[in-house]
């Protein structure tokens, strides 16, 4: 059996929400990594808020996907039994955490993003997509409040910091365009008026993302779609490793309650 | 948009730090009015406000060996909160459900939170943070031992939040009336969190407990372990400990170590059984006399080695700590950085 073509056999909504969860699952696992790590102590106990956002969010998503899917599978089995080629995260949100500048340029891009795209989704006609919108764009509008000054100080700081996130802008950018992509099925989300266009969105980021990089004298392109495929199951070599320790527990002691 | 480029959490920080002098500034006047009085007189004051469970703040007169003391104790504290972020934190990626997942991230944050309240409040005792962190690595402070044991299974998870938090909650529970203030104020808020830290703990032991065999034996296995270090938390016996009389005598201790012990396996016994679990102690026994339980000896050799640097996690602990500090070293000289150059930029304008 091939898997990716249970993701397309999948109807829509379902495929919609359990992309969502993916997304959040996905990042939050990555900035967890940050636990203990961080360059300050107050660093370690935001980037744990930011994941814990994020695991709720998750939570909510794969709840409705469940309830939507209707075979009596559990948030945890969507989470936690699912392989590589059955999740559909977009890519910038499974890549590895990387060094501090990685991690808070990546943050500062899909802090945009949900800014604009959440706003989107609270106009969706599926009351559960709003519930789960409202939620969730008060914590995006914090965590863009503390990923734009991190942006700054490390462009403004000293050679170094400024060089790495350059790097790290660099290494991002060609992940950034499947953020916009809207692929047939999600199109027919929206036109019923369920799903946002992020096509839509793609021109107020770059205009965000540009105007406020431009303040530390970076000049940012616009973007252009280039790597892709999370949507359809097609990952970076990244993903399977995050699998591997995320559903340890769950996979080496299958119908066990925990 | 308009934000504020300073870092939220610096704000917060600040905060905490004018909460926790807020109560040293009125005695402040005091000593100004009193300068001239003599070593002798100012002792006595002291020993006088410690006799009638007056609380010492910040800028009252003490005695050099009680801020010593307070500040051995205070960051010790701290620094245990951080290092054992560590071995909870190596389940972080690998929690068996969401909702475990969600739970212990939030736990291991209350853990930094704490660690960063106890640094704030040892603060207003003139040493900064950065001090004490030089003093966690050069191995001079200590943290509690406990946290030099690897965390094997998802169960040694259920078992700290259990039995470790359970133990820093009968110890901390007895510092709330520690003479200290800062010290004894936020004892009162941490120990609210570890309350919860405790019942979630043992709720995912509970679990395993009555899950499968094989969880039942993981659960086994993580007490038999973790229950001795645990009562190894209280430290030596009373006759045995280096700190004890003193601290006593200055209230920053308010209950001795052997009784602090007793009473946590008073407490953790009953639970014991309502797991269904077999003692880890074949001695455990209730003694009708006493109105306690008895339990076997504590080996003390290894109590010792952990202590001093031998235990089977001690250098990689400090190690982590150490490389997660110097990994973050370019952030804080950027952080740095960027504030020099935008005092000098609001400086030039000024001009």
């Amino acid at each position: 059996m091939i898997d990716t073509f249970v993701i397309h056999e999948q109807k829509p909504l379902y495929r919609f929400i359990l992309a969502l969860a993916d997304d959040s699952l996905t990042l939050s696992h990555r900035l967890a990594q940050w636990c203990s790590n961080g360059p300050y102590l107050e660093e370690d106990i935001a980037l744990s808020n930011v994941a814990l956002d994020y695991i709720g969010r998750a939570r909510m998503f794969y709840q409705y996907a469940a309830k939507l899917e209707d075979k009596g599978r559990t948030e945890d089995d969507l989470a936690y039994l699912r392989n590589e080629r059955e999740f559909t995260n977009l890519l910038i949100h499974e890549l590895p955490k990387g060094d501090f500048a990685f991690t808070m340029v990546r943050q500062f891009f899909v802090d945009v993003f949900y800014n604009l795209y959440l706003e989107e989704l609270l106009k969706s006609s599926d009351e559960n997509v709003v519930a789960i919108a409202a939620k969730s764009i008060k914590e995006t509008r914090y965590h863009l409040k503390r990923s734009k000054p991190w942006i700054r100080q490390l462009a403004e700081g000293t050679e170094e910091s400024r060089q790495r996130i350059l790097n790290a802008l660099e290494e991002l950018k060609d992940f950034v365009g499947e953020l916009f992509e809207m692929p047939t099925w999600e199109q027919e989300l929206c036109d019923a008026g369920i799903a946002p266009d992020r096509s839509a969105l793609q021109q107020p980021w770059d205009d965000y993302v540009q105007k406020f990089l431009a303040i530390s004298d970076i000049d940012y392109h616009d973007t252009v779609l280039r790597i892709r495929g999370g949507r359809d199951g097609i990952h970076t070599e990244h993903l399977g490793h995050m699998l591997c320790d995320m559903q340890f527990l769950q996979r080496s002691h299958p119908n066990m309650q925990w | 948009m308009k934000y504020n480029d300073t870092l939220i959490d610096n704000i917060l920080y600040k905060r905490i730090i004018l909460l926790l002098s807020r109560f040293g500034a009125l005695s402040m006047q005091v000593i100004d009015k009193n300068a001239n009085k003599s070593y002798e007189q100012e002792l006595a004051n002291f020993e006088q406000k410690i006799a009638d469970e007056q609380k010492i703040e910040p800028s009252d007169w003490m005695p050099e060996a009680y801020r010593k003391n307070v500040i051995r104790q205070m960051s010790q504290h701290a620094h245990s909160e951080i290092i054992g972020m560590q071995p909870e934190g190596n389940w972080l990626t690998r929690a068996p459900s969401l909702r475990r997942k969600a739970i212990l991230l939030s736990k291991v944050q209350d853990e930094a939170g704490h660690g960063l309240y106890l640094y704030s409040a040892t603060e207003t005792l003139g040493i900064n943070r950065s001090e004490m962190i030089a003093a966690l690595q050069s191995g001079e402070a200590k943290y509690a031992q406990i946290f030099n044991y690897p965390t094997l299974t998802w169960a040694d998870v259920g078992a700290i939040g259990w039995l470790v938090d359970g133990a820093a909650i009968v110890n901390q529970i007895s510092l709330q009336r520690t003479s200290y203030g800062p010290y004894a104020r936020s004892m009162v808020r941490i120990c609210k969190e570890e309350s919860f830290h405790q019942r979630q703990g043992y709720e995912a032991l509970y679990a395993m407990a009555h899950g499968t065999p094989v969880q039942k034996q993981m659960a086994q296995d993580a007490l038999n372990r973790i229950w001795w270090p645990s009562l190894m938390m209280f430290g030596p016996h009373d006759a045995d400990s280096a700190h004890s009389s003193q601290s006593m005598a200055w209230k920053i201790k308010r209950i001795s170590n052997d009784e602090l012990r007793q009473s946590f396996i008073d407490q953790s016994v009953p639970q014991i059984e309502v797991l269904g679990l077999e003692m880890p102690d074949p001695e455990i026994k209730w003694n009708e006399e006493r109105g306690h339980y008895d339990s076997g000896e504590i080996n003390w050799q290894e109590f010792k080695e952990v202590v001093n640097g031998a235990g089977p996690c001690n250098y990689q602990r400090i190690k982590h700590h150490k490389n997660a500090h110097q990994e973050g070293e370019w952030v804080r000289e950027a952080v740095r950085s960027y504030k020099e150059k935008r005092a000098k930029k609001q400086n030039e304008t000024a001009a």
